[in-house]
């Protein structure tokens, strides 16, 4: 094949680089806000790419206390029972589906695969939720959700994939189903279980039509409430951060938001291989 | 899920604990139940989880029969047969919210859909490993992070008091939010969308690339096709079926448009342009108490967004490709 041109490859390479700015440039400009003084603030305007005094004062005002903790808080609790109780189902479920000759399988593969064509929506969810007494209740941000039916298949698939052998051998050792599971099945599966893990847990971290839905009482609020009450209604920071202010009001928000953003950044870099070989056997299957 | 059915013995010779069966004796599904109890131990939670969460509540579309009253209950509204349907239908406020809703999604499947192909096309040309890994990891970031943040985000930079107004007026033009212009609210969410998820969406097309055979692409360059009509009659054809799958997953949630990123905007712009039917369920029913009528409208999306799945699969299939679902596939 030709070698490829040289304009083409520069045209190529701007691209590529416009691409890469685009996504970088909004997070780097509010982890820019969020460390800036004040004098940062008014010379270059709303946003500060890059602060000549930093200062941890935006951080500082918001680990005071206040509702924007609390709501950190909040959103760390629900996060982590939250996917913990959806791992613990999703993997029973899975493994228990894995075997084809178990009996009913079939049929309780279909109940699951069946939501994801339909979906009632809004108002059966929000009436049920009620009627289950879940109203104002942190459960209401965890049960609705609690098992994907993609991840299902996605870790159901990986279960069925592994090496027949291996369940034969554990058989004539006189293992148990149960046995097989934590013994065999689960230390092979901790890739995948971790990108599943990323999934629910992310979605847990950014729930907010939920919380909107069901929690009535701005007390039990997550993370993503406070935030759209702060930053996209404007409604002022006074008495959302306990003590005075220390930074300018834009650098509190953007920390806030920098808040919001770390934990996925941080756990990111660790999941991301695996990503390509997670989505793709959900997708082959739908 | 290929074939692990045969690969495993259907009635399990080999038990430690048990002598093994005689061959051809089939259980009876009690004994199954009884030798999987564990199994199907294990997956109650999650059947339960299904039935409630998700069959159970079909039964609340009584409502969309009803004049519900909250403190009456499913059992003691009044019965109404189908007038919440005349009335939604005579509703202007639900007409316009369908026709925003078809808007934003035609805008999305034109300006939107194409976009991630694009992408893994350029990614895949890329010849160093380190650069399109690099590339990838920084795509793929935006689509965990929830939409709250993304709409802050566009906000603070197009937003009145953003970057992109101050940078209109330093250079003498007058000042411009978009983030409140209803006429640009479609464009305004196609763009949030593309810097969300055209990312996360070259995942399956790169991988579809990966399993094009690679001699295709000597032999076409030894019969003298040049980078453009490989391209064309090598990569894009290689790609079609994946393409159809996403275009019927597309086509299926046509009525749900982004519906968080919609919530959070809808005031900014006002209804008229910021109304959706995802929307208008919530505002009209949870908020305003109608109950009744707002549930006819989730009715309606409900069923026909499964019909229009259904359809396009079938018609997929029609036309030779795989589509979603597979007959005599589990």
């Amino acid at each position: 094949m030709e070698k490829p041109s040289v304009p083409g490859q520069l045209l190529k390479g701007l691209a590529l680089v416009l691409v890469v700015a685009a996504v970088m440039y909004p997070l780097l400009t509010v982890i820019g806000t969020s460390l800036a003084s004040q004098s940062d603030v008014l010379k270059q305007g709303g946003l500060v790419l890059w602060p000549e005094h930093p200062t941890l004062d935006a951080y500082r005002t918001v680990f005071q206390g206040g509702v924007v903790l609390r709501a950190l808080m909040v959103s760390l609790l629900i996060t982590m029972v939250g996917t913990i109780a959806s791992l613990l189902a999703t993997i029973g479920m899975a493994y228990g589906l894995s075997r084809r000759d178990v009996p009913f399988s079939r049929f309780i593969l279909m109940t699951a695969l069946f939501t994801m064509l339909f979906n009632p929506g809004i108002i059966p969810n929000f009436l049920l939720v009620k009627e289950l007494g879940l109203y104002n209740t942190f459960a209401a941000l965890v049960l609705p959700v609690l098992v994907s039916a993609f991840n299902l298949v996605v870790l159901r698939a990986f279960f069925m994939n592994l090496p027949q052998e291996l369940y034969d051998a554990a058989k004539v050792d006189g293992a148990g189903d149960f046995r097989v599971l934590l013994r065999i099945v689960l230390p092979l599966s901790k890739a995948v279980i971790a990108v599943i893990s990323l999934f629910y847990a992310v979605t847990y971290w950014n729930a907010f039509f939920n919380a909107l839905l069901y929690l009535d009482d701005a007390e039990k609020w997550p993370l993503p409430m406070v935030l759209r009450t702060f930053v996209l209604q404007g409604r002022s920071l006074d008495g959302a951060v306990a003590g005075e202010a220390l930074a300018p009001q834009q650098s509190v928000l953007m920390a806030v938001l920098v808040i919001a953003v770390v934990p996925i950044l941080l756990v990111y870099p660790f999941l991301q291989r695996y990503f390509t070989k997670g989505v793709l056997t959900g997708a082959v299957k739908g | 899920m290929t074939d692990t059915a045969t690969r495993r013995p259907p009635a399990r010779a080999v038990t430690a604990s048990k002598p093994a069966r005689p061959a051809g004796r089939r259980l009876t599904l009690w004994q199954r139940v009884k030798r999987d109890k564990v199994m199907l131990l294990l997956t109650l939670p999650g059947l339960l989880y299904f039935l409630v969460f998700h069959y159970v509540p079909v039964l609340g579309f009584m409502v969309a029969f009803q004049d519900y009253e909250p403190y009456l209950g499913f059992m003691h509204s009044p019965w109404t047969g189908l007038d919440n349907f005349t009335a939604i239908l005579d509703d202007p406020k639900f007409w316009s919210a369908l026709g925003n809703t078809l808007l934003i999604a035609g805008i999305q499947l034109v300006f939107f859909f194409p976009l991630p192909i694009a992408l893994a096309l350029l990614l895949n040309s890329v010849m160093s490993d380190k650069i399109r890994r690099f590339v990838q990891s920084v795509v793929y970031l935006p689509h965990f992070i929830g939409w709250v943040i993304i709409v802050s985000l566009f906000q603070q930079i197009l937003g009145g008091a953003g970057v992109v107004p101050d940078l209109l007026d330093s250079m003498g033009l007058p000042r411009y939010d978009m983030t409140t212009d209803p006429d640009a609210f479609p464009w305004l969410l196609t763009l949030q969308l593309l810097w969300k998820d055209a990312g996360w969406g070259t995942i399956i097309i790169l991988a579809a690339l990966l399993s094009i055979d690679r001699g295709l692409y000597e032999a076409a360059a030894i019969d003298g096709a040049r980078a453009w009509r490989r391209l064309w009659h090598v990569t894009l054809p290689g790609i079609v079926p994946v393409i159809i799958l996403l275009l019927i997953l597309n086509l299926g949630m046509v009525l749900s448009v982004g519906f968080e990123q919609i919530l959070l905007q809808r005031d900014a712009v006002g209804p008229d342009a910021g109304e959706v039917l995802d929307t208008y369920v919530y505002y009209h029913g949870v908020r305003d108490g109608q109950w009744g009528t707002a549930s006819v409208v989730g009715l309606i999306k409900a069923l026909v967004g499964t019909a229009l799945v259904l359809g396009a699969n079938k018609f997929a299939h029609r036309l030779g490709h795989e589509g979603v679902y597979r007959r005599g596939d589990s």
